[in-house]
């Protein structure tokens, strides 16, 4: 590892894990303030209800991601957020467009600029709406252009797809084919895409090694 | 302590935070810029990817803004705000919340919840439910690196496939959902038309990018093939479900 690379990951650390505090301290802060401790029990009844499901999705999130977005990337990503409609998306496009692979410095580098810049790009979004909120709330939430946010990741992945699948038609079709299958045998999947993903994941990569090993790719 | 879950304190709370994240992502950003000069990439290309990112960026960002809104009915900016400014995503935090305020026995988040113990409760959710997205990546960041590097060493070509792979398996699941409503009738090929449309927009910008020689074109292809196919789907929508 270069001493680029070894100083990101220290670097990335000490933010990431100032990061948790800080998020761990909201609700600290919010109790403390305005003493209103809640009951463990109504906490973890809560917690019940979403943990199972998006601690799942967080491991998977992780293995997943991080060899894509690189290190700064990665530490910077998951303290922001979004990774699926934004972070991961900005990082894989750009790294295409520069011509630089997931997996060398360059990567590295054009991974975490892209992953900084769309950080920036929608904290300031929300600040402006945030400020704006009473012109800006009506705008968005009208019925009109409710359909254009509720189909914001078929129009994302509609493009990408054409970027990834027309380069690599013979690694994506077991993977697509089986996905396509699998929703539409089993709708109520959709709800789940996220853990999903990892089932995306394992298909590509045992159907890709199958093909290596046998000279089609 | 009166209790308003638009109060001054919770604000001055989220703009501490929100002030965190931006100046960690200021910090990389140099960072990263800095390191790019120094292994010989041009100005051009540098600035070419900050740009076309932020273009890129903010429809997704604007939809992200829709979740604060959403989720500030009931309860106010600034928890919204920072828990969509910080790991958070759209999908999960209307979820949390609501699994939180039903745990209280309230069925929809629409008014505005004025009792600070169930604000705190939610808070504490909404807190911990996504927190192994912000533990376990420094945790496991050395056993991945280290399994990437072993892969690229021992076969570098079967290491390129196998990141390719990650991302179609990635793009393949998203792809995929979009067929899960067609058996709802019309209305469910919705997704699949705009997934069409958005793939259509790219294609002829991918045309136009090497028989036309618009090479410009391709730092802004993705953000106008998904603006098109969100256009797309404000027109179709009223026209199909009626």
């Amino acid at each position: 590892m270069s001493n680029y690379l070894k100083k990101t990951d220290t670097i990335g650390k000490i933010w990431i894990w100032s990061a948790a505090v800080l998020v761990l301290m909201v609700p600290v802060a919010i109790c403390v303030y305005y003493n209103s401790w809640p009951e463990i029990t109504s906490v973890l009844k809560g917690l019940l209800g979403v943990a199972p499901i998006f601690w799942t999705v967080g491991v998977i999130e992780v293995i997943t991601y991080t060899p894509m977005l690189g290190i700064g990337g990665t530490y910077l990503a998951f303290v922001t957020g979004n990774l699926t409609s934004i972070k991961a998306p900005a990082a894989l496009t750009a790294m295409e467009n520069a011509d630089v692979k997931a997996d060398s410095e360059e990567g590295e580098v054009i991974s975490t600029i892209a992953i900084a810049t769309s950080s920036i790009v929608t904290t300031l979004v929300i600040i402006v709406g945030v400020v704006l909120f009473s012109l800006v709330a009506p705008v968005i939430e009208s019925p009109v252009l409710k359909p254009a946010f509720d189909n914001i990741l078929p129009a994302l992945f509609g493009g990408l797809a054409v970027v990834y699948v027309s380069k690599n038609w013979k690694l994506s079709i077991v993977p697509l084919v089986f996905m396509v299958t699998l929703f539409l045998c089993v709708p109520s999947l959709a709800d789940s895409v996220g853990i999903l993903v990892t089932v995306g994941v394992i298909v590509a990569l045992v159907s890709s090694r199958i093909m290596y090993k046998k000279g089609w790719i | 302590m009166e209790f308003s879950p638009n109060s001054t304190f919770l604000y001055i709370v989220a703009i501490i935070v929100i002030a965190f994240v931006l100046v960690q992502s200021v910090y990389f950003l140099v960072r990263a810029y800095r390191q790019g000069k120094k292994l010989g990439m041009s100005t051009a290309k540098l600035r070419k990817t900050i740009l076309s990112t932020a273009i890129f960026t903010v429809a997704p960002a604007v939809s992200i803004l829709m979740g604060v809104v959403v989720l500030a009915k009931a309860l106010g900016i600034p928890l919204p705000w920072i828990r969509l400014s910080v790991i958070g995503a759209l999908t999960y935090e209307l979820p949390a919340a609501s699994a939180a305020a039903n745990s209280f026995g309230i069925k929809e988040l629409g008014e505005l919840i004025t009792d600070p113990k169930v604000y705190s409760a939610i808070a504490w959710v909404m807190t911990l439910g996504i927190l192994p997205s912000i533990i376990l990546p420094p945790i496991l960041m050395k056993g991945i690196r280290g399994g990437m590097v072993k892969i690229k060493g021992k076969d570098p070509k079967w290491s390129d496939i196998f990141m390719t792979s990650l991302f179609l398996g990635m793009i393949s699941a998203f792809l995929g959902v979009v067929f899960a409503h067609i058996n709802e009738g019309l209305k469910g090929w919705i997704p699949f038309f705009v997934l069409l449309v958005s793939a259509a927009v790219m294609a002829i910008c991918g045309l136009l990018i090497k028989k036309c020689n618009m090479k410009w074109l391709e730092n802004y292809a993705i953000a106008i093939s998904m603006l098109c196919a969100m256009t797309f789907a404000v027109f179709i929508t009223p026209v199909i479900a009626g």
